[in-house]
């Protein structure tokens, strides 16, 4: 039921895109289409997941014991970077058109902020290694349906008469922005403890 | 101890980072041979998976033109992918246009070649042959451009069609880049090359051929382009801007050697005298053939200069005549070109009658 709630809670509640307004580069810039819409959230979810259960004993089987807590920001990087870097090329290898569709997406999730956000958090919040990795799960997932969202109702608003100077990016973060007051709807539905 | 723990520790989770890196490259980043089938068997190649298109051709000796050496940028090197490729990429697309993407026509240097391929290619690519040439002369023919001939090695001779260029294998960085430049001798020298170089500040192609001395070797691919005259009975109009010369002073002496009788009109502009290259000899078969009209014409006017002055356009104006049955032959800076274009149209010249070399 814990597990649960929180990957709930990271989902909706506490969604790391809406809530935390993290990873917004991406989140503006790849919402153009649904397909790079889907295969950006695959990819962001895919190496949250990894990362934050690569990240966990990293932290606290390395940098605890030797009290190195002040190297996490070094270390997660390391981590995040060559997690993407093994992620780009079996995805190049096996899901080429997945691969070409991200394009230098791919690698910009390497200093995607979301990333590193979900595995400080989960450090912040004295998450075990398993709920690290269901609230690692459920951000990625949280993240993907923001960003699905946003690529839907942008490709609906592809006909629509938007004012000139909205046009683009501006009428993105409006609708983002709208969609982050809906989400605060959930909050107190669920904890993130 | 203390001190050391942190670079311990960093060092540890980097160096097998770094272990991970190396087996998922071993074992993803690196594939199996495939075979690339060329017109429908006519050439087939064996190449490592992983390269780009335009790279395997160029390993097995096809070579396909590529202004801009494989950056995407120029869209020369299409080739017909029928089999094989993966989806069109996002840097192709601006590069291609809508008749071509149906066609499954994509930029050579972009496709990776990951799977067995079976791809189509213009006849005349296969014909393209790479040159081993050495320097025989340089000379300074105007403060910025320099003549070289080149004899040919192997294979010893060419044949091309006056206006085509080849593409210099300029060395960069241990590797190679591409450049282009137009072929400046007649079609009926088989064994030799001439090329016109004008030296550009910082430039790659220019400043290697510039620095070339006697008996250095150098390589390149050709002929390439379209750029040649057509076989009609139309007055031919050349129009050429500074080192634009180059395929017009080749397309002016093949046609005068063969002895057409077709009317030719040279315009030659540039910014001073000493900018005018060839202008002795070009005024020599002016003066000996009946058919050919030389107009030299600088950008302003110079002591000891009794020529045209003022913009091509301008001195063409003056020349050309209502009704005329013309095509245009234009080699020059861009601005030159679309002003020498528009002038055309006006004259009523179908845009499909007038070609041009880009050399920007």
């Amino acid at each position: 039921m814990k597990y649960l709630s929180i990957l709930i809670a990271a989902v909706f509640a506490h969604n790391i895109a809406l809530r935390y307004f993290l990873g917004w580069c991406p989140l503006v810039s790849q919402s153009k289409k649904l397909s790079s819409a889907w295969g950006m959230g695959v990819a962001v979810t895919l190496v949250m997941t990894i990362t934050s259960a690569i990240n966990w004993p990293v932290y606290h089987y390395l940098l605890v014991p030797y009290g190195l807590e002040y190297l996490q920001y070094i270390a997660f990087i390391i981590v995040i970077a060559s997690t993407v870097q093994v992620l780009e090329m079996v995805i190049e290898r096996f899901f080429p058109s997945l691969y070409t569709t991200m394009g230098v997406f791919l690698p910009l999730i390497t200093v995607n902020c979301a990333i590193l956000g979900v595995s400080l958090f989960m450090i912040l919040r004295d998450y075990t290694l398993f709920t690290g990795i269901i609230y690692a799960l459920g951000s990625g997932i949280g993240w993907s349906v923001a960003i699905i969202s946003l690529a839907s109702i942008r490709e609906k608003l592809r006909f629509a008469d938007v004012p000139k100077p909205l046009q683009g990016p501006g009428i993105t973060m409006l609708i983002a922005g709208i969609m982050a007051f809906a989400f605060l709807g959930f909050s107190g539905m669920v904890g993130i403890q | 101890m203390g001190y050391l723990s942190p670079i311990i520790v960093l060092d540890l989770v980097a160096g097998s980072l770094a272990i991970v890196l190396v087996v998922a490259n071993k074992l993803f980043a690196e594939y199996e041979d495939v075979t690339v089938d060329v017109n429908d068997g006519e050439e087939e190649f064996v190449v490592e998976g992983g390269t780009t298109l335009l790279q395997a051709f160029t390993q097995n000796e096809i070579y396909i033109p590529s202004a801009c050496g494989g950056q995407g940028s120029c869209g020369f090197c299409t080739a017909k992918v029928k089999e094989g490729g993966g989806p069109v990429l996002p840097t192709e697309e601006p590069m291609l246009t809508r008749e071509e993407l149906v066609n499954d026509v994509r930029l050579s240097c972009q496709v990776k070649v990951r799977e067995d391929m079976e791809v189509e290619i213009e006849e005349k690519y296969l014909e393209v042959e790479k040159y081993d040439a050495e320097v025989i002369s340089t000379e300074d023919v105007t403060p910025s451009i320099k003549e070289i001939l080149f004899d040919l090695k192997e294979p010893e001779t060419i044949d091309f069609k006056a206006g085509q260029y080849v593409q210099v294998q300029v060395p960069a960085d241990g590797d190679t880049v591409d450049r282009a430049y137009s072929i400046a001798s007649e079609e009926s020298v088989h064994d030799k090359v001439m090329l016109t170089v004008q030296l550009i500040e910082g430039g790659l192609g220019s400043t290697y051929l510039h620095e070339l001395e006697e008996g250095e070797k150098v390589e390149f691919t050709g002929p390439f382009g379209d750029f040649y005259v057509q076989d009609t009975d139309a007055k031919i109009i050349g129009v050429a801007g500074g080192v634009g010369l180059a395929p017009l002073r080749s397309i002016v002496f093949s046609l005068l050697e063969k002895g057409i009788d077709r009317e030719i009109w040279l315009f030659y502009g540039t910014r001073t005298r000493e900018d005018l290259y060839y202008h002795d000899d070009l005024q020599e078969l002016a003066d000996e053939y009946e058919n050919f009209k030389y107009v030299p014409a600088l950008d302003s006017s110079q002591p000891e200069w009794d020529g045209e002055v003022g913009l091509i356009t301008e001195v063409m104006d003056d020349y050309l005549e209502e009704g005329w049955d013309m095509e245009g032959y234009l080699c020059g800076p861009p601005p030159m070109m679309e002003a020498t274009i528009d002038l055309l149209t006006d004259y009523g010249v179908d845009e499909d009658d007038i070609l041009f070399d880009d050399f920007s």
